[in-house]
């Protein structure tokens, strides 16, 4: 669905990502894990053409670079880890601004846009919220707001900067296991960048391993999350665990030597 | 007021979001579409997903009511007094279905030849500039732009000054005002927009404070000169310092059909983007990631809101303010939606110009205090007055 050939992509003389090469497969959800800096964010807003880069992206066999803004906006959703969210802005006139890409420069919205945008209001539960402002709501409730706008846009390509960064375990939880539901259901690819490594392995099919600029490792979660591949590249002390339900948990281990408390 | 603005992440209002139950054993939040219809039996239906229309009706018929009882005023004061259906009854004399009326021809002749022409330009001029500062709030998503932020102003004021102290005919002022206008804008594009370009941050902010920088120091450069012409002729200041004080009291039809054209191409494009200003409103970076040439709604609504504040400004002088605070005090009271924003704060800086002149021609009399600064005196108390009386958490870009 997409692939990226030696992409490179600077901030002024900062090299953010040296010539790396990859793919993400139809249907697939791919984690872009890595140290902070490592250029997840980077790999995501090339990808969504928000940077300049050199090399190649092409998306759905087509390369980027030929697609316009709208068409481009038509493939691929982006959801930015800290998402704009006006105050005053009710839940279903920010959900159906997803529908841009649909509308023609100076056109207006019709019918089939007001009723996407209701059908992914509804799919999220938000449906009793829909006339709330953005500020009433809680983070967890504009997570679903933001994913309700991503899925508006109809785009069989999801990436997800840091879905869940400013959420409870337990939200966090909810947040990614309705985003692979509705990632089933429509049959998205799903690209995201995830910080916590054992949801990582939890939800993503394939991991990608960045680190420096440069992809460090990449296969199933079994093969990336190793105590080996891990200490290399996020500094010693990672521990791989693996649970009852035979998933991965990754943990940061403290050294427990003597040190003087409150003394 | 800048892209790195933080999300948005307080928590208020009822507890409605999901509960904090057990995760492991059951995702509690997490409905599907059945589950939703279940759950739910009062709204079966999809729910309605609108745009403020009502909002937008009610706004601009209680901005339009406004306007005709200030356009009444406007003509039913100053040294020989009308009533307000006297008013009425001049303007209705020459439509042409009207077939008589008892006014004497003398009052028929300062409604149709002093007043009107002089409320009518006000009106137009109002709307432009509050439209024009709506639409520059909207594009550079900042609360403090205003028409003049590109060097309108200055343009305009040097081109004036050039032809005064030149000894020019007073007759080439507007041309010279709208060319140095559009001369000063086009200069803070190309230069804004050159330092702007490339990842210059890991956040992907790029344009737009470097083309309201380039306007600042445009702005400042052309001011400069204008002040070193001025004082170089110094016999010419008054007649100078009149003009960009701005003001109504030469107007004439003539004027009025001068500026028209600029000022409806100018209306009708940037109500033909109130759409897309809502979208930047989610910031330059998500605009972009959901369709929009951002770039190039900036640029189609700079060149339209240039020629219409430039052609404003070449019959009116400068006139302060006006283009900050009635959109603000729009958005206060009908909302930040640029659907509503963009057509009723045209309307609303008409009847705001229109009222601000009477105050103007009449404070005084028989002599006039510069309408700018009227605009600023009601204007700023007025704008106090609303912004206190209003939430906190306004969304002012």
């Amino acid at each position: 669905m997409i692939s990226f050939d030696q992409l490179t992509v600077r901030y002024g003389t900062t090299v953010a990502l040296a010539g790396i090469t990859g793919r993400v497969d139809g249907g697939e959800w791919l984690g872009l894990i890595g140290p902070n800096g490592a250029g997840k964010t980077t790999l995501l807003g090339a990808i969504s053409r928000l940077l300049s880069y050199q090399g190649t992206i092409s998306i759905g066999g087509r390369p980027a670079a030929d697609l316009g803004r709208r068409q481009l906006a038509q493939l691929i959703a982006y959801v930015p880890q800290r998402p704009v969210l006006p105050p005053d802005m009710t839940v279903s006139e920010y959900v159906l601004l997803g529908r841009t890409a649909h509308i023609s420069y100076l056109g207006s919205e019709t019918a089939t846009d007001r009723r996407v945008s209701a059908a992914a209001i509804e799919r999220l539960d938000l449906g009793a919220m829909s006339d709330r402002t953005l500020h009433t709501m809680s983070g967890g409730e504009l997570q679903r707001v933001v994913l309700a706008r991503a899925l508006a846009q109809e785009a069989p390509v999801l990436l997800l900067d840091e879905p869940t960064s400013a959420l409870d375990i337990g939200r966090r939880m909810d947040a990614l296991e309705l985003i692979d539901q509705v990632r089933r259901e429509k049959s998205l690819t799903v690209l995201s960048a995830i910080h916590d490594l054992t949801l990582a392995g939890q939800f993503a099919d394939r991991l990608l391993l960045l680190s420096g600029g440069q992809v460090a490792a990449t296969g199933g979660p079994a093969d990336v999350l190793t105590d080996g591949v891990l200490a290399a590249h996020f500094g010693h002390g990672v521990q791989v665990l693996t649970t009852d339900t035979g998933d991965l948990a990754v943990i940061a281990r403290r050294s427990r030597e003597p040190r003087g408390r409150n003394s | 007021m800048t892209d790195t603005r933080p999300a948005i992440r307080r928590r208020t209002g009822p507890a409605s979001g999901p509960s904090p139950g057990p995760v492991v054993a059951e995702p509690g939040p997490i409905v599907t579409a059945d589950q939703t219809s279940a759950s739910t039996p009062d709204e079966p239906g999809p729910v309605p997903v609108t745009v403020g229309r009502v909002r937008l009706g009610r706004a601009i018929v209680i901005a339009g009511v406004v306007l005709v009882i200030a356009v009444v005023v406007g003509v039913a004061i100053g040294p020989a007094a009308l009533s307000p259906a006297q008013v009425i009854d001049a303007i209705a004399a020459r439509l042409p279905w009207h077939s008589h009326t008892g006014l004497p021809k003398l009052d028929l002749e300062i409604v149709w030849q002093i007043r009107l022409p002089r409320v009518v330009l006000g009106a137009l001029v109002g709307s432009m500039l509050a439209g024009g500062g709506a639409a520059y709030q909207g594009i550079f998503r900042n609360p403090l732009a205003d028409p003049y932020l590109l060097g309108v102003a200055a343009g305009a004021g040097l081109g004036a000054t050039i032809v005064v102290v030149s000894g020019g005919n007073p007759a080439l002022m507007p041309p010279a005002a709208f060319a140095g206008a559009v001369g000063a804008v086009a200069l803070t594009y190309l230069l804004g927009a050159r330092a702007g370009r490339s990842n210059e941050s890991p956040v992907f902010s790029s344009g737009t404070s470097s083309i309201l920088l380039a306007g600042i120091a445009v702005a400042a450069m052309l001011t400069a000169i204008q002040t070193y012409l001025q004082q170089q002729h110094t016999q010419t200041l008054a007649y100078v310092y009149a003009w960009i004080l701005g003001g109504l009291s030469a107007a004439t039809w003539s004027d009025v059909w001068l500026i028209l054209p600029y000022l409806l191409v100018a209306a009708l494009a940037l109500l033909a983007h109130r759409r897309l200003l809502d979208v930047l409103r989610v910031g330059e970076t998500e605009a972009t990631s959901l369709g929009v040439d951002v770039a190039r709604v900036r640029l189609t609504v700079v060149i339209a809101a240039t020629l219409g504040v430039a052609a404003a400004v070449s019959v009116s002088g400068l006139i302060g303010f006006l283009g900050i605070i009635v959109p603000h005090a729009v958005r206060l009271t009908a909302g930040p939606s640029y659907r509503v924003l963009l057509p009723v704060s045209m309307i609303g800086g008409a009847a705001f110009l229109v009222l601000a002149d009477v105050v103007a021609r009449t404070a005084q009399a028989p002599d006039e205090v510069p309408i700018g600064v009227i605009t600023a005196i009601i204007g700023a108390p007025f704008f106090l007055f609303v912004l206190r009386s209003r939430r906190a958490h306004q969304d002012l870009s």
